[in-house]
């Protein structure tokens, strides 16, 4: 787009997005993380446009209808069954979600 | 029906075939088969298609037929909905009780909803047959369908040239007569600029006014779900279909749901049309502008207004969309950790949980959906939330201000909906941020929160060209009518790409 002054540069370091990542748990190889460091610094670069706007006294808007809270009336509803719920689980065991142990044996030992 | 008659159904409007239906001169098994034909005969050149349903869509027909013979047998053919026996494709974000529903992404390859989508609910309620999923760039992220982990999907007008995105599969299917109409989603511009691109109509209703719920979650304040049709009555029959509260999207809004097709014939006598300045400056290509001006003009011989107007801080729009979307892209695709549903990587030996939803989502996820991810996680983190994402949510107020303030000088605002006709695969910017300059008039609605449709307009170098109107909170009729005017002028309604071997 025209006219588009940057105001200031943001570069995203290889640490900052690999913290990032870490954040967002997506384990990332070399190769996405350099690339994703470049994108983010020049999408980032971008977006600093908007220091421009003189927004200081404007109330944020996270939402365009005026609606608050619609509640429904706290009633037991008919809801998936058990095995509905674990249809598309990519691991079970019996009626459960199968996940690496959480707590190691040590810990467990512990507590 | 026979012999030749029988090869156009698949590529007749909605309504068109709703009459036959109703005088008994075609049945739903006729039309769905020859959708089904249609399919068969262009699908591996257009690849519109995810997931398919052949058994299920002739059960339906069957149905619907059963129903319409009862009707008639009662002299009851008023009873018979218009989409009753109507093949539909779905969008891969719209949960299909039963029906695999992936978002095309390798995350939810296998995932098979054990619940409808309001709006698949809906349809099937109506009496429509649902043939299959529509292809999309991945987790609706793209502008292309060039992100979906299946295949790509190719432009019926000229099978060199991208469909658009995200709802491509859905508006190349409606297009090539592999669907009647279709449900796509517009989180900021994913049903407009594919239909511009196919030459077909698509609506992004007002926030609020379909439900969200079932559909994959992408950036909840600007999801929106909406129709893909071959014309504009098609277009407002869908709305009428799938709009109205719904108890389960608190976002769904409670206010009633005008008889959208009775303000189809009504012209544009007197209607006040606004042309924003910031959208006609240099941007577009001179094939868009030529047709889009042309457009312009035959409205106004129409009866309309042609009023200028100010969005001054519109250049800004684009900048606003990406933070506040891959802000809540980023938390809601949280959810997608592969523990209860979801990939599950293979040789995971010695990894703990978190490692094991990293690899998940690491291997899980393409590129682009990681990238926003990434984006979003980085606006949202602490040091940066204020200078990005409260800065973004604060300009979000003054753009939506802004275009609620132009909406008072005229009844709906126009522009191109995307700044080029379909452009060739090879022609891809690599670049994802000149990729994003696609949705550089379509974004402004969904941050408003308005309605916003794309009507077929006229050719540039032989593709079509979509005009956007945008229209105030809750106010499709006029975008309706106004619709209805640039297709009668536009020469465009009757238009049919090659590749079914049928163009008129």
């Amino acid at each position: 787009m025209q006219g588009c002054r940057v105001v200031s540069e943001v570069s995203l370091s290889r640490e900052e997005t690999a913290r990032l990542a870490e954040l967002a748990r997506l384990s990332l190889n070399d190769e996405e993380l350099a690339r994703i460091a470049h994108d983010l610094t020049e999408i980032i670069d971008y977006m600093e446009k908007l220091a421009g706007i003189d927004r200081a006294h404007v109330r944020p808007m996270s939402h365009v209808l005026d609606t608050v809270n619609a509640y429904r009336d706290d009633c037991a509803e008919p809801s998936l069954s058990q095995e509905e719920a674990l249809a598309n689980a990519p691991d079970r065991q019996g009626q459960f979600f199968r996940v690496p142990r959480i707590i190691d044996a040590g810990e467990a030992g512990e507590a | 029906m026979s012999g030749n008659a029988d090869a156009t159904l698949c590529d007749m409007t909605l309504h068109e075939l709703h009459d036959m239906l109703l005088s008994g001169q075609v049945s739903s098994r006729e039309i769905t088969s020859d959708v089904l034909a249609r399919i068969d005969e262009v699908e591996a050149s257009v690849g519109a298609y995810v997931t398919r349903d052949r058994e299920t869509a002739l059960k339906g027909a069957d149905a619907a037929d059963e129903v319409i013979a009862r009707a008639r047998r009662d002299r009851d053919t008023g009873a018979i909905g218009a989409l009753v026996g109507i093949p539909v494709v779905l969008k891969d974000n719209v949960c299909t009780r039963g029906m695999r529903t992936t978002c095309c992404s390798k995350m939810l390859e296998d995932f098979i909803p054990t619940y409808d989508a309001a709006v698949t609910a809906r349809l099937r309620e109506a009496g429509a047959v649902i043939v299959g999923k529509g292809n999309m760039d991945e987790f609706a992220m793209g502008s292309t369908t060039q992100t979906s982990v299946f295949h790509v999907t190719r432009n019926p007008w000229d099978l060199e040239r991208v469909p658009g995105g995200s709802s491509g599969g859905c508006a190349a299917a409606v297009a090539a007569g592999e669907a009647v109409a279709s449900i796509g989603t517009d989180t900021g511009g994913s049903i407009r600029q594919p239909a511009s691109f196919c030459g077909v109509v698509g609506l992004k209703p007002t926030y609020g006014r379909v439900s969200r719920y079932g559909v994959v979650a992408f950036a909840s304040s600007l999801d929106t779900v909406g129709p893909i049709t071959r014309d504009v009555r098609d277009c407002a029959i869908m709305l009428k279909a799938i709009a109205g509260r719904d108890g389960r999207d608190s976002t769904s809004a409670p206010d009633a749901v005008p008889d959208y097709s009775s303000c189809v014939e009504r012209g544009v006598q007197g209607l006040r049309i606004g042309i924003p300045e910031q959208f006609f400056g240099p941007g577009m290509t001179d094939g868009v502008r030529t047709a889009v001006e042309r457009a312009l003009r035959a409205l106004e011989d129409a009866g309309a207004d042609i009023v200028e107007v100010s969005l001054p801080l519109a250049e800004h729009a684009l900048a606003v969309y990406y933070l506040v979307a891959t802000a809540e892209a980023s938390s809601n695709m949280a959810r997608l950790d592969g523990i209860r549903y979801g990939y599950r990587p293979e040789g995971r030996g010695g990894m703990d949980v978190a490692d094991l939803m990293s690899a998940s989502r690491g291997q899980g996820f393409g590129m682009e959906v990681k990238r926003r991810i990434m984006l979003g996680t980085f606006v949202l983190s602490s040091g940066n939330f204020d200078a990005f994402y409260g800065r973004a949510l604060r300009s979000r107020r003054l753009l939506a201000e802004d275009v609620r303030r132009a909406l008072t000088e005229c009844d709906c605002l126009v522009s191109p909906t995307a700044p080029t006709v379909a452009f060739r695969f090879d022609e891809e910017p690599d670049d994802p941020l000149a990729m994003y300059l696609q949705d550089i008039y379509t974004t402004l609605a969904n941050l408003a929160g308005v309605p916003a449709i794309s009507v077929p307009c006229g050719l540039a170098d032989g593709m079509p060209v979509g005009l956007q109107i945008m229209g105030r909170m809750f106010d499709e009729a006029t975008l309706i009518r106004a619709g209805r005017a640039v297709e009668l002028t536009s020469g465009m309604d009757a238009a049919r790409p090659k590749v079914g071997g049928c163009a008129k």
